[in-house]
């Protein structure tokens, strides 16, 4: 081919969206092009306009939104005001979509093959039985093993990766020439992730299929596709080759898109805290020192900087915990157990923070919960600073959980709807008979300030705020009673890049300021290598690896968290100018796909219409990497 | 690793916004511009822009100073019945004519209005506690507690609202409109308890609740604080319905002969004594009747407004 047309030229492209506070510009001169066969990755934040683009192709817009200028131009064809007859007959057989989530994205109802043959059938490909032996034939291809029985079953049968296989194989089903993936992998573990798109990658490679990839990792973005384009509140900023625009990124927000993305930045990001680390420890010695003197803290300072010194200072020793759940048998009154946490041990030093890493399933939620005493162990004991407190009850209980306060993931549900944030941040005093009204009214002020909210912001709700600031208030409101430890339960993966790094910043330096101990609950591993000083890597409730950060980041020992490191993408980037402080591991090196969490809820969701998505809790989404439901690990391998 | 190998891109053009075209904005910065909005504040706001509201509403209030003071709109006693007025048409002194007994049509109408506006409220009431109570204590508690309540709730439930009020008001020889309230509250709470028993479920799983054991609060304070505020709504609006559907079964009572006792004056009893002169006096049956179903209406009405106001996910568009 000598073609130099582009498949898809989008040119000066202007979106609107009618809303009832008038009419709200999402994409505003967007231009870009995708030529026949190649990838092109449209990066950026929620909110950035990049799905927005994307669905205006396809003419997928919401009811309220419309294109108010530029154009669409598909295949040299000028399709922004054609008739809809026209864009459906280009919708599958020559634009095809693999959307987000993939778990709502099947009808339960319908066995999956039938919803393929019907895409099939819509799209003039095949009918009767010729489609359906096409059908097994697409799913075969789409990495699915034993796909004739795999044709007949439900989509409940199938785990998160094998749907997004089935949804990748039903938006190639009529040969299109170009591939929309909208965040194909973000609601799934990062070894299915890199399965899945490394199959993408073959399939449209092997097709001459073009893909417009439209994804939050710049990280992933760079290692998939050539071409980048990165948008900001609905304009392009930068567009460009991948790697030039890695290495050399011009535009501003470009620049702190990078160097906030853990993916990309970790090395770069983690050497600068290295260095910060040393002058606060030094602080934190200095506070801890300080509080030793007017508290009844009778512990040395914290423990050192580099956490291969031996320990000094346990705060939390966690011994041989196990938890089993019991699972519905076949009949009521036998109901086996489900072994959860299998004989889980660590110790968290004061001053220091813990990660425990695992994929969704691997029961590193359950410890936190254990450790906060919301749940009861089955066997095994947490001890508080050499205390037993696995049997606290009443007081005791409760003077406990003023030492030891949780963060959690969902920014949305954290926070009481009805509770001002002067409520939210107040209660624990209130609760705790700490103060007068107006002394917590002076320490709500304080705790605002060290989460730097302003104070004017004490008579909002939390339906005002962003992700990022009701996650902020929850750290506020976690600190109110100044407690030694914070556990953290997966308590940035649901935010955006930047206010991700500016979270992370943020509980690093109260660390620092206030010697708190963290234990850091996260499937992300860029984040671990940022804030953690011990690691330990969970699989099916196991320990299987445990020690200092970058020793498991330098030599992991076990084969899975040698899988875990190499599937996180954009690891294998070289990016020019980033003082390289590991260079044997440069293709385990640095980390994470930024929040495999689908979008977060809108902002007004309402208080008791409760947000419970099952793909948005970790430990409920596919347990890919362990296979599927029914047919076992195979489903997900390539 | 991305190569170049396959595009047919002609060459690799680099393109950068001009900085003064897309500026930077702070990560995450604070608008301390707006004022600050409670979710009551915001559904208030919904509302007071919702026609339906304003309309229900001004019935509403209309009704309520009627109930509270009918003898400023009629100068007749409802309960001076004089035979040798019997069956009038609409006069100066009788607007709406009189009745076969030769009371005022006008008058037993505006007073019926308390007798049903109090049942109506006071039922209500009675049927909130309960059901809100025993519905919040059994998806709270869960368990046994949740197995047992919610039984006894499906029992109730079998039991149709008038007829468990008929057999009791068979029983008991001078029913006063106490009564009537204490016989509807104890049949007419089982929706009340069962909507707020699902809204209890699906508050007490949320991260606040969990922030606020760990906090220390205790389980009644957190039921008390956190999950009844939050999972009340559904059950004000069913609440609001469930005052008309009192209503009309105060009237139904009457009408059939088990609720108050003739000597009272409600909708129910002049609905039942205008059937008797339909034919010639069909006036006498429209008054009341409109009265009911205008009472009715608006508190169904105020209902909904309510609804879409609280809840904007069921609102119909």
């Amino acid at each position: 081919m000598t073609s130099t047309t582009p498949l898809l030229e989008i040119s000066d492209l202007e979106i609107t969206f009618s809303t009832s506070s008038g009419p709200v510009q999402a994409v505003r001169g967007a231009s870009l092009a995708v030529y026949p066969g190649e990838t092109v990755a449209i990066v950026g934040e929620s909110g950035s306009g990049k799905s927005t683009t994307a669905m205006s192709i396809a003419r997928l817009l919401p009811k309220n939104g419309a294109v108010t200028g530029g154009s669409i131009r598909f295949g040299g064809k000028d399709i922004t005001s054609v008739p809809t007859r026209e864009i459906l007959a280009l919708r599958g057989s020559e634009i095809g979509l693999v959307p987000q989530d993939p778990m709502s994205n099947l009808n339960p109802m319908w066995k999956v093959g039938s919803q393929i043959t019907e895409a099939l059938a819509a799209n003039n490909v095949a009918r009767g039985s010729a489609a359906r032996k096409r059908t097994v034939e697409l799913l075969e291809e789409a990495g699915l093993p034993d796909a004739a029985r795999r044709a007949g079953q439900y989509p409940h049968e199938f785990s998160g990766g094998m749907k997004q296989r089935a949804l990748i194989a039903m938006g190639l089903a009529a040969r299109p020439k170009l591939l929309i993936a909208d965040e194909p992998t973000s609601a799934l573990d990062v070894t299915v992730q890199q399965q899945i798109l490394d199959h993408l990658d073959s399939l449209t490679t092997e097709l001459g299929v073009a893909v417009l990839l439209i994804t939050h990792d710049l990280g992933l973005a760079a290692e998939r596709a050539q071409h980048l384009v990165v948008m900001y509140k609905g304009q392009i900023v930068e567009s460009g080759p991948a790697l030039e625009i890695l290495q050399s990124p011009q535009h501003p927000y470009t620049k702190r898109l990078i160097a906030a993305a853990p993916s990309l930045a970790s090395r770069r990001l983690v050497s600068v805290k290295e260095r910060e680390r040393v002058v606060e420890q030094a602080q934190a010695h200095a506070a801890a020192a300080h509080a030793a003197t007017d508290a009844q803290a009778p512990e040395t300072g914290p423990a050192a900087a580099d956490a291969q010194s031996p320990a000094s200072d346990v705060v939390i020793r966690v011994e041989n915990l196990t938890k089993d759940f019991p699972i519905r048998g076949s009949v009521p009154w036998r109901s086996t157990p489900f072994r959860a946490v299998d004989d889980v041990s660590f110790d968290l030093e004061r001053g220091t923070t813990t990660a425990i890493v695992g994929e969704s399933g691997s029961g590193k939620s359950t410890v936190a919960q254990m450790v906060l005493k919301l749940l009861e162990p089955t066997s095994g004991r947490v001890l508080y600073e050499g205390k037993d407190v696995t049997t606290y009850r009443g007081a005791e209980l409760k003077s406990l959980r003023r030492r030891v306060q949780p963060i959690f993931q969902n920014p949305y549900g954290t926070l009481d709807p009805m509770y001002s944030i002067y409520r939210t941040i107040e209660e624990p005093l209130r609760l705790h008979g700490i103060g007068d009204a107006k002394s917590r009214e002076a320490k709500v002020r304080d705790l605002l300030d060290k989460v730097a909210l302003p104070a004017e912001m004490m008579r909002r709700y939390p339906n005002e705020l962003s992700g990022g600031q009701r996650q902020r208030i929850a750290i506020a409101r976690a600190l109110a009673l100044d407690p030694e430890v914070v556990v953290c339960d997966e308590a940035v993966s649901a935010l955006d890049v930047l206010v991700q790094a500016q979270v992370l910043e943020l509980l690093n330096d109260l660390q620092a300021e206030l010697g708190l101990s963290y234990i850091f609950i996260t499937h992300d591993l860029a984040v671990v290598r940022q804030i953690a000083d011990r690691t330990l890597v969970m699989e099916k409730g196991r320990v299987v690896e445990q020690g200092a950060t970058e020793d498991v980041f330098h030599s992991p020992r076990e084969e899975y968290t040698r899988r875990l490191l190499g599937a996180i993408p954009g690891g294998s980037i070289p990016l020019a100018g980033a003082e390289t402080i590991d260079v044997d591991v440069a293709e385990l090196d640095s980390s994470a796909d930024d929040e495999p969490e689908h979008a977060a809820p809108a902002p007004d969701e309402m208080p008791y219409g409760a947000f419970v998505n099952p793909a948005d809790r970790p430990d409920r989404r596919d347990h890919g990497h362990s296979g599927g439901p029914i047919g076992g690990a195979g489903g997900e391998h390539v | 690793m991305p190569s170049d190998a396959r595009s047919l891109r002609p060459r690799a053009e680099h393109f950068v916004a001009p900085l003064e075209e897309t500026p930077l904005q702070a990560v995450d910065a604070v608008d301390t511009t707006s004022a600050p909005r409670s979710m009551w504040g915001e559904a208030f706001r919904v509302l007071v822009r919702n026609p339906v509201f304003i309309v229900s509403a001004l019935l509403i209030l209309l009704v309520l100073f009627v109930s509270a003071f009918p003898g400023l709109l009629t100068s007749q006693d409802p309960t001076y019945g004089v035979l040798g007025r019997a069956n009038q048409g609409p006069s100066a002194e009788h607007p709406f004519g009189t009745t076969t007994q030769g009371y005022d049509v006008l008058a037993r109408t505006l007073y019926g209005t308390r007798t049903s506006v109090t049942v109506g409220f006071f039922t209500m009431i009675l049927s909130t506690l309960i059901g809100g109570t025993l519905g919040a204590l059994a998806g709270y508690l869960g368990g046994f507690f949740d197995a047992v309540l919610s039984r006894i709730t499906d029992i109730f439930f079998a039991v149709p609202l008038i007829l468990g009020a008929i057999v009791i008001g068979n029983r008991v020889d001078h029913v006063t409109v106490w009564i009537v309230v204490v016989v509807l509250g104890v049949f007419g709470w089982t929706n009340i308890a069962r909507i707020m028993r699902g809204a209890v479920i699906s508050v007490k799983n949320q991260d606040f609740v969990t922030a606020s054991t760990a906090l220390g609060a205790s389980r009644p304070v957190i039921l008390l604080k956190h999950v009844i505020p939050n999972a009340i709504a559904p059950v004000i609006v069913t609440a609001t319905v469930n005052l008309g559907v009192f209503i009309v079964a105060e009237a139904t009572l009457t009408f059939l002969g088990v609720g108050l006792p003739p000597t009272s004056v409600s909708w129910g009893g002049d609905i039942s004594a205008a059937q008797n002169a339909l034919r010639t006096q069909p006036m006498m049956l429209f008054y009341p009747s409109m009265a009911l179903a205008i009472t009715v209406l608006s508190f169904i009405m105020l209902g909904d407004a309510v609804r879409d106001a609280l809840d904007p996910k069921a609102r119909k568009r």
